[in-house]
């Protein structure tokens, strides 16, 4: 066991499953010498050497485009896209073309790639960095999408995601990069895509959320319990696809539930997982489900993030809200 | 006061005088079939000059029963290939089995000539996902749609053949109006970044479904977009097979000895419409625009060139166009026999693995279709 925080987590997965298999490559915008904007490749190039981890020209459509190529050549092509806010010049080798490789091929070619993006606000970048665009790709048939709020969770998650046969796109939030530390264990591990985790108990309301949000979430149940309400906090850790069967076996035992994402109420996946909550779990609600989003303004200048963000106590007031529905 | 003569800081025309003579196109054959090159002359025995002509023929017989084909309803997509076959072909013809093929939705030739089945290609047409499934060890990918994906991906391709360390390329194919897109410059700078084995092909048949190639860019060629990149460019007289083969051939040379990409544009026609999805085009090409190219028709000339050494006759090239009736016959009978796409083989064909929405409705469709 080793005190890491989230990017040290990362940086361990990628250089764990660099060591274990010669395939899996490391590219992207300055994460080879330098290591990346955010330190996440610190040292793989140099451990690795400059074939297995390089840098690339500023372009991130052919980012995608090498990443797709070099699975045709068998390769484990681990891209980096510098913040995901630029994810719009590559949407089409990400959603256009990586996704739909296996589908389109019939099943006789496919595509085990990851593109790593950092985002997410409470940091104050400048335009484009922050914004939460996962709804975006999790409206993509042939991706997974997964976004870690923990160190541990960022290695294990990282680790089944490189060792995918299918692409992922593999969110980072930068507000958590280094915000605290917990245990990882070191060597190879791995978490399950598509399954949620229960960070804490609780009998009387669900909190779901992902990202940056768990953290708030389980600030806001600190609150609550200062007033007896015991509240479940599940972290999505995969938003696209959900683990439904989590989030019904939660919602049956405490009949409340709200859901919460950093995303505008119109983006991210919280209308996902309300309507496949009405679907299965409809008859176990004493109230409509809350949501807790963003406005559904362009993501703020960074003056404004504070006001415009959710956070724990929209999250608090929200969950009153729905239990004295 | 006398005024005095400012000196130019860029001669425009002095500057765009030296490009041009650096992208003259290149041409064997002239449309009478004469040799007028013999110094690019390419190293080929007569047996294959004898199978170069056989798929220009070959391919404009595939052509024709395509174009009746669909209007009979029997294919679906489907862009003409007539007038292009020196193009398509003479390129293809310079390559070797293990060199990668990523073809826009036009090189279905080059596809077919590289290893496809026919039948899979009618059923790529028609729109089945059997068509687009090949053998691992058959070094293409299916048609690409999206105009200019094809070249960031070839990017990838050649650095992956650079990593293994083989002696093979990728080529890619895509039209004069691709050469526009932000995907194209990034395919073949990418290639060059990395001094990767690719072959960027543009074919230049002078139109874009009805926007001519002149509105694309005031640029005089489009290989001389080869130089935004830093790698060769060479515009070659898309009409003549000989040319074509050599350049690409001189390409993938350069290629398998370790220095890098060609973007190469050849100067062809496309006799029919743009696809056979309605296009007319009556409303932006002239008669005479027409004719003028009809005269440069790659068959005509290279078949001329052939008699003209006794390697050809009528007799071979009806031989050949009775073979190609009888293959897209038969082809087609298989495409017709293959089973009909169920909604549990689109979603059995997402992932390695189903996700938990994926696998529900596996179970879902599974139980509609045994109704």
């Amino acid at each position: 066991m080793a005190q890491m925080t989230m990017i040290q987590a990362i940086t361990d997965a990628l250089a764990t499953e660099l060591r274990n298999d010669e395939n899996v490559l490391v590219f992207g915008e300055d994460v080879g010498n330098n290591g990346g904007v955010f330190r996440a490749t610190e040292n793989l190039q140099k451990e690795f050497g400059v074939d297995r981890v390089f840098d690339t020209p500023l372009a991130e459509s052919a980012i995608g485009g090498l990443a797709n190529g070099l699975s045709y050549k068998g390769f484990r092509p681990v891209a980096e896209i510098q913040f995901f806010g630029f994810v719009f010049e590559v949407f089409d080798q990400v959603a256009g073309q990586v996704a739909r490789t296996r589908y389109r091929s019939g099943n006789t070619r496919n595509m085990p790639v990851v593109f790593r993006a950092p985002f997410g606000g409470g940091v104050h970048t400048p335009e484009m960095h922050a914004d939460s665009l996962e709804g975006l790709m999790a409206q993509t048939p042939g991706l997974k999408v997964v976004i870690p709020s923990t160190p541990y969770d960022a290695k294990g998650l990282l680790i089944s995601a490189i060792r995918d046969n299918d692409p992922v796109v593999f969110l980072e939030h930068m507000k958590l990069y280094r915000s605290f530390r917990e245990d990882v264990p070191e060597g190879e591990y791995t978490i399950p895509l598509g399954k949620a985790n229960i960070r804490r108990e609780g009998t009387d309301i669900t909190l779901i959320a992902y990202g940056a949000m768990v953290q708030e979430s389980l600030k806001a149940a600190d609150e609550l319990e200062k007033e007896g309400i015991s509240a479940e906090v599940i972290d999505l850790r995969t938003v696209s696809p959900i683990d439904t069967d989590t989030l019904v076996a939660s919602i049956e035992k405490t009949n409340h539930v709200v859901v919460i994402q950093e995303a505008q109420k119109q983006a991210g996946v919280a209308a996902h997982v309300i309507a496949e909550i009405n679907d299965r779990a409809i008859l176990s609600l004493d109230a409509p489900v809350g949501r807790v989003t963003a406005a559904d303004s362009v993501f703020p200048f960074a003056q404004a993030e504070t006001a415009w963000l959710p956070n724990k106590t929209d999250i608090y007031n929200k969950a009153k809200e729905i239990l004295s529905f | 006061m006398a005024t005095k003569q400012k000196q130019l800081i860029v001669d425009v025309k002095k500057q765009f005088a030296a490009i041009a003579k650096q992208f003259e196109p290149i041409q064997v054959l002239n449309e009478k079939g004469e040799v007028v090159n013999p110094q690019y002359m390419p190293d080929l025995s007569d047996e294959k000059m004898v199978e170069l002509m056989e798929r220009m023929v070959w391919t404009r017989v595939l052509d024709q029963r395509s174009t009746a084909l669909n209007k009979q309803g029997r294919l679906g997509f489907y862009a003409p290939t007539a007038g292009q076959e020196a193009s398509q072909l003479g390129t293809q013809f310079a390559l070797e089995q293990e060199d990668f093929i990523l073809p826009g939705y036009r090189d279905i030739p080059q596809i077919i000539m590289h290893g496809l089945p026919l039948a899979k290609a009618f059923l790529f047409s028609r729109g089945h996902f059997a068509g687009n499934q090949y053998p691992k060890d058959l070094n293409i990918i299916s048609p690409q749609i999206i105009i200019g994906a094809q070249y960031v991906q070839t990017a990838g391709v050649a650095l992956g053949i650079q990593k293994r360390g083989e002696k093979s390329v990728a080529i890619t194919y895509t039209g004069d109006g691709g050469s526009s897109q932000g995907d194209f410059y990034e395919g073949i700078n990418f290639a060059s970044a990395f001094k990767s084995p690719a072959i960027f092909v543009i074919q230049n048949n002078g139109f874009a479904i009805s926007v001519p190639r002149e509105l694309q860019t005031a640029a005089p060629t489009l290989a001389q977009k080869a130089v935004a990149a830093g790698v060769p460019g060479v515009v070659v007289d898309g009409m003549d097979p000989l040319a074509v083969y050599a350049v690409t051939r001189e390409a993938r040379d350069r290629a398998v000895n370790g220095e890098g990409p060609t973007v190469i544009e050849t100067l062809t026609y496309r006799f029919g419409p743009h696809t056979l999805a309605g296009d007319d085009p009556t409303r932006y090409r002239t008669k005479e625009m027409d004719e003028a190219w009809a005269l440069k028709d790659p068959l005509v000339r290279y078949r001329l060139f052939l008699e003209s050494k006794n390697l050809w006759s009528a007799e071979q090239e009806e031989a050949v166009i009775e073979r190609a009736k009888e293959e897209i016959k038969a082809a087609l009978k298989e495409a017709d026999a293959i089973p009909k796409q169920k909604v549990t083989d689109l979603l059995n064909n997402m992932f390695e693995t189903p996700t938990q929405n994926v696998a529900e409705q596996i179970a879902y469709y599974t139980e509609k279709e045994s109704k």
